[in-house]
């Protein structure tokens, strides 16, 4: 059995422990809002925060969450109000929207350590692709959500 | 966005940390002042045993985390390592893209994506892209530029560190060191005994 933290509630799970922390999120806990794109770490779909700091879930055995801190999207706020939150509706930021669950948990990973990123400095912490090609919106949605605003992308 | 199996085989090679990537981290600043034993090993065996050692510095598994530029490399061809990877102030990548993002503690069999502890690139004082035989060695034993390590300190690292273990043991299809760690370590201690002499520069590549 392991034990870690969800969204700040206590969780249990009782899985092999090579299992990828996307599974257990996904199926065992029906935190759905995390996705699976293509299971290699490459495309950032699957991004949560482990203890703050971003990880590509699918390459995560659940083992190596053990008495950690898991953040999901459904746990950036309860409310949709996240300032990156509030800035990816302002900005129209999705299109058909899978990657962007994983979008916004790498923006929140980088402003939580960069509060105003240079567009540097978004180019090298946002590589997570999106088939719809979003990404001037999300450059101008993490702006936004930094009061760093340029209008919209 | 899915990948064919080729490439998930050669993905995240954030590659290839190996020899001496943790110097830094296990700074001993007491060793530039070292004293060494006198040799027991001759200086041709001590150079012979030197070649081999700079044989394993320079697979890809270990240049490709001890390069010149502020990226990593990754695979057999050493391109660029994909994501638009960066160093980051300390080696550990950047805010939003750190290597803890895609590289855990061990490879991971699923994804192909290799790790270990502290996955990260060695710092600048420790590239070796582009060295000869005679700097690389120079480089290697310089306390100033190693992290402050002495050859007892050198052969510790080589037997003991986990980072170095994962040349040997590289995950998915990458192509692990030749030899073994063993024999890397009998190589340390052949060079150690003959008083770690580098090749002159003019007698290296």
């Amino acid at each position: 059995m392991l034990e870690f933290k969800v969204n700040g509630q206590l969780r249990r799970v009782d899985v092999h422990p090579d299992t990828p922390l996307l599974w257990v999120v996904r199926e065992q806990l029906g935190l759905t809002g995390t996705k699976f794109g293509c299971g290699i770490a490459r495309c950032g779909a699957c991004t949560l925060h482990v203890d703050g700091s971003p990880v590509r879930s699918c390459s995560f055995p659940v083992s190596a969450a053990a008495g950690h801190e898991i953040t999901t999207i459904e746990g950036l706020s309860n409310d949709v109000s996240h300032p990156l939150q509030r800035a990816w509706i302002a900005e129209q930021v999705p299109q058909c929207g899978y990657c962007q669950s994983g979008m916004l948990m790498t923006a929140a990973a980088l402003v939580r350590l960069k509060p105003k990123p240079t567009d540097e400095e978004i180019d090298f912490a946002m590589t997570n692709l999106c088939r719809c090609g979003t990404y001037p919106r999300v450059r101008s949605a993490i702006k936004r959500a930094t009061g760093q605003a340029e209008g919209r992308g | 966005m899915m990948f064919g199996k080729a490439q998930t085989r050669n993905v995240p090679a954030l590659a290839a940390v190996c020899l001496l990537a943790l110097l830094v981290a296990s700074a001993n600043p007491g060793a530039a002042g070292q004293t060494r034993p006198p040799p027991s090993e001759s200086r041709e065996a001590g150079l012979q045993a030197w070649a081999g050692i700079a044989r394993v510095l320079r697979h890809p598994r270990c240049m490709n985390c001890h390069t010149t530029t502020n990226f990593p490399r990754q695979g057999d061809d050493r391109h660029p390592h994909v994501n638009l990877v960066r160093r980051g102030l300390d080696g550990h990548g950047v805010p939003g893209q750190m290597c803890s993002t895609c590289h855990q503690t061990e490879n991971n069999e699923s994804s192909g994506v290799p790790g270990t502890p502290n996955w990260h690139l060695a710092p600048l004082s420790m590239a070796w892209e582009g060295l000869s035989d005679a700097d690389l060695c120079r480089v290697l034993t310089d306390p100033k530029k190693n992290g402050g390590m002495d050859l007892a300190k050198l052969e510790e690292h080589i037997e003991h560190d986990p980072i170095v273990a994962y040349g040997w043991n590289p995950g998915a299809n990458r192509k692990p060191i030749p030899g073994s760690r063993a024999d890397l370590i009998q190589l340390m201690k052949t060079w150690s005994r003959a008083g770690a002499p580098c090749p002159s520069r003019t007698a290296s590549r």
